[in-house]
């Protein structure tokens, strides 16, 4: 379909997502070397006090101020360890990269933690931390709003075999991280509310929270499960052995393989293995994580 | 008129947005209100404490469902996905009628996330137009589009913003929600005759009239939704009354939000043209009815 309708979309919209200046104007010229003057006044009528180009700002700085707060407010810590200036410049980056493809803000930062990884330049020297903080983030997004299905019934683990299937609920998200962010994540988040979309009204200013700074971090492995309990989110830490078996049931391995991928390499003794298992599988079912195969 | 096909037959009076800064003040008082306008986007998910706290609002409370990406005017194809999330919460939450705005926001599958102004074009409005019909067949409730703040206008465009309006909703036989302040902001920004919009509308048509305040700038009028109605604002609203007959009106209060009680007080304000359309139609007034049925359901 090639229709005025269509084209006109396409020219406000390339318009509209175009990265403002430093000093969040609209630039004069776009990237592509069009003036953006004579670009706005080919569509945009001007009226008594506002130029083309001026009526299309308004469009333009509303696009980036919704969205940088949309993922400020998403991304509390990656914002504390990149400082606000990388930050802004990494979303940018991002959105520019990786416009909005879902009707909701709430998935505007799924590709982020892929971005970066590929973008490492753009984060500098905090980049490992800020990677295992961008993926905290996401999972605590995905958590939060994800489905609960039913637990399998008591029967169904008395039956249990090698041969038998187990799955994870959609809200436990697993992660192997290189930094303690747990804690970073928790504390910043704990001084920070939540809000929500609202009717898209327009913003005057930029809306923009206070920043933490961030102290030093030693770099430690740690596996994590981001999970949810009376619909709020918990990092909860994991040993090796039941990361790996959670990642195993998460994968859709029978359970004769979760067991086997747990204990590889590993020295402890069969005593020790049946009693983690136990332990372990307990507190699954206590917290909820499990739920019986389709 | 106050009940009409565009409005599922209801009368539902005085409601105001479900935000979360009044949640608690909400579950804690159980104040009485008509009803609340939820932002359906909110609550398209999976699960979580989003569905937990609508169905804990949906056990006390008539709830309105109100969008903010359906894009109906948007060149590209109706998004499947959105749609099948759209009526799980419609199932949910039994809305009457549900809304969106006239505008486009996305295009080649890239969303601006913003209320972006159409061409009033005959195009633009048979594309739009046939998109409502879809999502109405589809969701198969009435619906009823919101004229949008806007701060621009194009050259390709055939005819006035409400002579658009009209075109939209007779083509796909929809309901109008009509913001009174929006109308206020555009004409600001556009220089016509705000009275001459709200007398140009099909008054049969409107299924739900929006208020909210603004912000004005010395160049332009921003849609803020931070402040108390204006008075040349609720004299629009007093006229979209006198044509529309009492008609369920909802306050949005987006930023810098009060107390529960602030907004509330706020949006009560429109009992007075309220109670002046019932009177001059010989029914009582909405505030009586209101306080001997309970608005809690
Ligand atoms: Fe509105």
């Amino acid at each position: 379909m090639s229709s005025q309708l269509l084209q006109l979309q396409r020219r406000m919209a390339t318009a509209v997502m175009e990265p403002l200046t430093r000093y969040e104007s609209t630039r004069k010229v776009r990237r592509d070397g069009v003036d953006m003057a004579s670009e706005a006044s080919e569509f945009i009528k001007p009226n008594i006090s506002l130029t083309s180009l001026e009526r299309l700002e308004i469009y333009n700085r509303q696009y980036w101020f919704r969205l940088y707060s949309s993922l400020e407010e998403d991304f509390p810590g990656l914002l504390a360890v990149l400082g606000r200036r990388t930050f802004e410049r990494v979303m940018r980056c991002y959105l520019d990269t990786y416009p909005s493809t879902s009707f909701t803000l709430r998935d505007l930062g799924s590709k982020l933690r892929m971005y970066l990884s590929s973008h490492e330049e753009l984060i500098g020297s905090k980049g490992k931390i800020a990677l295992d903080v961008a993926s905290l983030e996401w999972a605590h997004i995905e958590a939060y709003d994800a489905a609960t299905f039913p637990a399998p019934e008591p029967e169904y683990f008395a039956g249990i075999t090698d041969d038998s299937f187990l799955r994870l609920q959609p809200s436990v998200r697993l992660l192997e991280l290189a930094y303690p962010v747990d804690d970073l994540l928790i504390s910043i988040r704990q001084s920070i509310g939540s809000s929500d979309t609202s009717s898209n009204n327009a913003s005057v200013i930029r809306k923009s929270s206070t920043i933490r700074r961030v102290g030093k971090i030693s770099s430690t492995t740690l596996w994590l499960a981001v999970h949810r309990q009376e619909f709020a989110v918990y990092y909860k830490r994991l040993r090796l052995e039941e990361y790996r078996m959670l990642c195993a049931i998460q994968a859709g391995l029978p359970l004769g393989k979760v067991f086997e991928t747990a204990f590889q390499g590993s020295t402890m003794d069969e005593a020790s293995q049946a009693e983690l298992l136990q332990e372990a599988f307990h507190q699954w079912a206590v917290l909820g994580w499990l739920c019986a195969p389709e | 008129m106050p009940a009409n096909r565009f409005n599922g037959f209801t009368d539902y009076g005085v409601g105001i947005g479900l935000r979360i800064p009044h949640y608690q003040h909400i579950f804690e008082q159980k104040p009485v209100v008509d009803w609340f306008e939820i932002i359906s986007e909110n609550y398209m998910v999976d699960g979580g404490r989003p569905l937990y706290i609508l169905d804990q609002i949906l056990d006390q409370y008539r709830v309105v469902q109100h969008g903010v990406s359906l894009y109906l005017g948007s060149a590209e194809r109706l998004n499947r996905e959105h749609l099948r999330r759209l009526k799980d919460l419609v199932r949910r939450t039994k809305t009457p009628w549900l809304t969106d705005h006239l505008c486009w926001g996305s295009v080649d599958g890239r969303y601006t996330h913003d209320l972006l102004p159409m061409p009033y074009t005959f195009e633009a409005a048979r594309v739009t137009a046939e998109k409502i019909r879809q999502v109405q067949d589809f969701l198969e409730i009435p619906i009823a589009v919101e004229n949008v703040s806007s701060y621009a206008e194009f050259h390709i465009s055939e005819m006035t913003e409400w002579e658009f309006l009209v075109e939209v909703v007779e083509q796909a036989d929809c309901g109008i929600l009509l913001d009174v302040n929006n109308i206020y902001v555009s004409s600001r920004n556009h220089g016509y005759d705000a009275l001459e919009y709200v007398n140009s509308i099909p008054a049969e048509r409107v299924a739900q009239i929006h208020i909210a305040g603004h912000s004005k700038f010395q160049k332009y009028t921003l849609d803020t939704h931070d402040h108390p109605v204006i008075e040349p604002v609720w004299q629009l609203y007093n006229r979209a009354i006198e044509r529309c007959g009492s008609t369920a009106t909802l306050l949005e209060w987006d930023d810098n939000i009060p107390s529960f009680e602030e907004v509330h007080r706020e949006a009560l304000k429109a009992n007075r043209f309220l109670d002046q359309q019932h009177e001059s139609a010989g029914l009582r007034p909405i505030a009586e009815v209101v306080s001997q049925s309970g608005a809690i359901r």
